[in-house]
């Protein structure tokens, strides 16, 4: 049975393609067939992060428009090789694609792989509502900062609005230490506040730029933190019992310097 | 005693929580903000169900949404022009 999920959140710059790129390589280290699907339009860096920006020769409107099959259009990852992207266009605008020929696309995508990842633009204008046309889960990405909680309420309507009622949170770039000293918002205060399931927090961790910076998702970094959360993701998404990671509290020093001030 | 010290140094209240009660409110009026078209719709409901049971002006009538500090609420003004005896059937 196939799954489409879609990766979306409002505000942009919070991590929809590093989650999705991350997601989806994670799956397919599980040995499932995934497929990425690139809807950003105009904006593309899917291929970028998964280092298949060299080994693009047709997009997703060529294939929405018929020139070519999809299976044309696909790119094979270099290492992991059940692991495909479906680029987009980086010259058309969002406006080339609609909700019919996603859903359409994607029941055929269906036949062939076991999840279907789905990076969505920013915003809520026409380019969301292609890209969660077809989808069965919505995962809402957002940061623990009052302007990415609010658009991530915003979506969360929205989605309740097309009728998508299987809606998961991930918070992305907690800084433990912030939260820890009170002065970041904590994943219960999210999960309070949006009252939607949380799947996963995400640490604000460098190895997501170096990583990014060579083309590899940071969970094939067995040292990298956001990569062990991304990791812990993917279990509970294969429908594993995976505790929530604790980070490393503030030591005694530190905490004094806060109390006065410091 | 963490408190007490935080007073007497003057330390502001930690910004975490000041984020979280501002995105309560904020969230509260968001989720309230309805469209044009179903505030007509409920205009049009309401009036149908008062107007059973009593004579009203649906020119005068008035039906908005107040956003208080922490709560929203419906508010209609629908003024009343004659009583009815026993509603009308």
């Amino acid at each position: 049975m196939s799954e489409v999920i879609v990766i979306t959140s409002g505000k942009g710059g919070v991590g929809k393609t590093t989650t999705t790129a991350n997601l989806g390589m994670g799956l397919a280290m599980r040995g499932k067939n995934v497929v990425l699907v690139d809807t950003d339009t105009g904006l593309r860096n899917l291929d970028l992060l998964l280092g298949l920006e060299n080994r693009i020769m047709y997009d997703l409107i060529d294939v929405t428009q018929g020139r070519v099959p999809y299976k044309k259009a696909l790119v094979r990852h270099k290492k992991v090789e059940n692991l495909f992207l479906l680029p987009t266009s980086q010259v058309k605008d969002k406006s080339a694609v609609n909700p019919e020929e996603l859903v359409k696309l994607c029941e055929e995508l269906r036949k062939e792989f076991d999840y279907i990842l789905i990076d969505c633009p920013a915003g809520i204008e026409q380019g969301f509502q292609t890209a969660i046309a077809a989808a069965d889960v919505a995962i809402v990405v957002t940061m623990p900062e009052i302007s990415a909680v609010r658009d991530a309420d915003k979506i969360i309507g929205e989605l309740g609005r097309a009728d998508k009622e299987n809606i998961k949170l991930i918070v992305n770039r907690i800084r433990p230490q912030m939260v820890e000293s009170g002065d970041m918002l904590d994943m219960d205060d999210i999960n309070d506040i949006l009252s939607i399931d949380c799947i996963g927090q995400v640490p604000d961790d460098k190895m997501v730029i170096t990583s990014t910076n060579r083309g590899e998702p940071c969970i094939t970094m067995d040292k990298s933190t956001a990569g062990q959360a991304y990791r812990n993701i993917v279990g509970r998404l294969l429908g594993e019992k995976v505790p929530f990671m604790t980070f490393p509290k503030e030591g005694f020093f530190s905490r004094l310097k806060h109390v006065f001030g410091m | 005693m963490l408190n007490a010290l935080m007073k007497i140094f003057g330390k502001k209240e930690p910004s975490g929580k000041v984020a979280r009660d501002r995105l309560k409110v904020v969230l509260i009026h968001d989720r309230a903000s309805v469209s044009p078209e179903v505030m007509d719709h409920l205009r049009r409901d309401i009036l149908d169900v008062v107007g059973r049971y009593l004579d009203i002006n649906p020119e005068e009538m008035d039906i908005s949404l107040a956003n208080d500090e922490d709560s929203v609420a419906l508010v209609a003004n629908i003024p009343v022009t004659n009583l009815r005896h026993g509603g009308k059937r």
